[in-house]
């Protein structure tokens, strides 16, 4: 049995930890109402966008359609946009991600096309370089990134952009985490580039009613404008919905690492109690005996 | 009074203005264009500037920049990248930074800084503008 003094010291520091996870699961609360907020915020603007890529892209069908908006014809490399969480300690929030990033990894490989992987967040990045290091052409950290705007996910579609210009791959896919409350965060894939695919997958289309539309200046400018807007508009919303997932996450398991320490602290106690106890009979004994002799 | 226009004013950051009103008037890119109830459908790019909202009396004017404009028959859309109430602007602020983004254009070294260095001096030139009216 461990001696009173150990045992006083496991107590003390299994407290210690149960105040500062107490502590980030309370920050994490915070962070997760401003997270969701922002997340909510952005909701329309990708709601009406993804609209209006809609209604465009059943106007362009011809041949001279951009690339970006209907593919280059081919699905020979596949794009995988890893996006998970830069700190860890927010329970199996990010090991999901990594995980479905495995399994379509696997899958498109077994299928036979080229997977390339773009990471974008540290905790997907070491868990996928162990084993597809190869892969990973690209990684981006938010670390230093204060507030998730546009303009950051303006930097990782202006990356996707370029590297899909340069024909480095066919199709591009984002794999992040989906809000679906806040106990509750589950990893999706979806498409980003061909956008038609994208839109196809997402978005009823509206009934025109016939109306044909007038454009100013005509389509195909407005379209080279709007499709890498809709691109950052897509990744601004999984950056938005990841970061408030990764809260989510963050919370649940600091929550239960506060209350598995409560559950310890009060066993460990018991412990101590019952060592003491039995340390005085002892001593109580030793007198009575020594007494006893005399 | 004709019926009225359902008008959305969108930016990235959350929603600016959603309601009925009577016409719209949008800095398009080939020039400027009033929206009524009824509109053909339409779609259009957007230069830096103010739309007004006009409903009865009022009229209300927002500073946008960048984005689109779509008019379908539920009415009128405005995607804006960047959307400022021309009443929380503060004059100094703005002509500060533009001379900061005009020093920025002087020490740009690559395509990129030079093209978001002009676009910036572009919104805070039309920002003044808008002021200015």
């Amino acid at each position: 049995m461990a001696s009173l003094k150990e045992l006083k010291n496991r107590i003390n520091s299994v407290n210690s930890t149960k105040k500062i996870t107490k502590a980030m699961q309370m920050v994490a609360a915070a962070k997760l109402r401003k997270a969701q907020d922002a997340a909510e915020a952005a909701r329309p603007y990708a709601e009406r966008m993804a609209a209006v890529m809609a209604n465009l892209s059943t106007a362009m069908s011809g041949p001279d359609a951009p690339r970006l908006l209907v593919g280059t014809g081919k699905d020979d490399v596949r794009l995988l946009v890893v996006a998970s969480a830069d700190r860890g300690l927010c329970g199996g929030f990010n090991t999901n991600i990594v995980r479905m990033a495995r399994e379509r990894i696997a899958a498109l490989t077994s299928e036979g096309k080229t997977v390339k992987i773009l990471t974008v967040g540290k905790k997907g990045y070491e868990q996928l370089k162990r084993l597809h290091k190869d892969k990973i052409v690209d990684h981006m950290e938010l670390k230093d990134v204060k507030k998730i705007d546009g303009a950051v996910a303006a930097q990782i579609g202006d990356k996707i952009t370029a590297l899909f210009e340069a024909g480095a791959f066919d199709v591009c896919e984002v794999i992040s985490s989906e809000f679906v409350s806040v106990i509750s965060q589950k990893p999706r894939a979806q498409t980003l580039i061909p956008a038609r695919d994208a839109i196809d997958e997402s978005v009823e289309r509206p009934d025109l009613a016939g109306a044909i539309y007038e454009y100013e200046p005509d389509e195909e400018e407005i379209l080279a404008e709007l499709l890498p807007r809709y691109i950052n508009t897509v990744i601004l919303s999984a950056l938005l919905e990841n970061a408030a997932g990764e809260m989510g996450a963050k919370m649940a398991a600091m929550d239960s690492a506060t209350r598995n320490a409560g559950e310890l602290i009060d066993k460990l106690n018991l412990e101590y109690n019952r060592t003491r106890q039995a340390k005085i009979t002892k001593e109580l004994i030793e007198i009575i005996s020594g007494a006893e002799a005399v | 009074m004709a019926d009225k226009l359902n008008f959305d004013l969108v930016a990235p950051e959350a929603r600016v203005f959603q309601g009925e009103v009577d016409m719209v008037v949008v800095p398009g890119s080939e020039g400027d264009f009033g929206v009524l109830a009824g509109h053909a459908p339409f779609m259009s790019t957007i230069r830096s500037g103010a739309i007004a909202i006009h409903d009865g009396a009022d009229v209300r004017r927002t500073f946008i920049h960048g984005g689109f404009a779509e008019v379908t028959p539920a009415g009128l859309t405005i995607l804006a990248e960047e959307a400022i109430d021309i009443a929380d602007v503060d004059p100094a602020e703005v002509e500060r930074q533009l001379t900061e983004a005009r020093e920025d254009l002087g020490q740009a070294r690559d395509e990129d800084e030079t093209r978001e260095a002009k676009n910036r001096i572009e919104k805070f030139e039309a920002l003044l503008q808008t002021i200015a009216h």
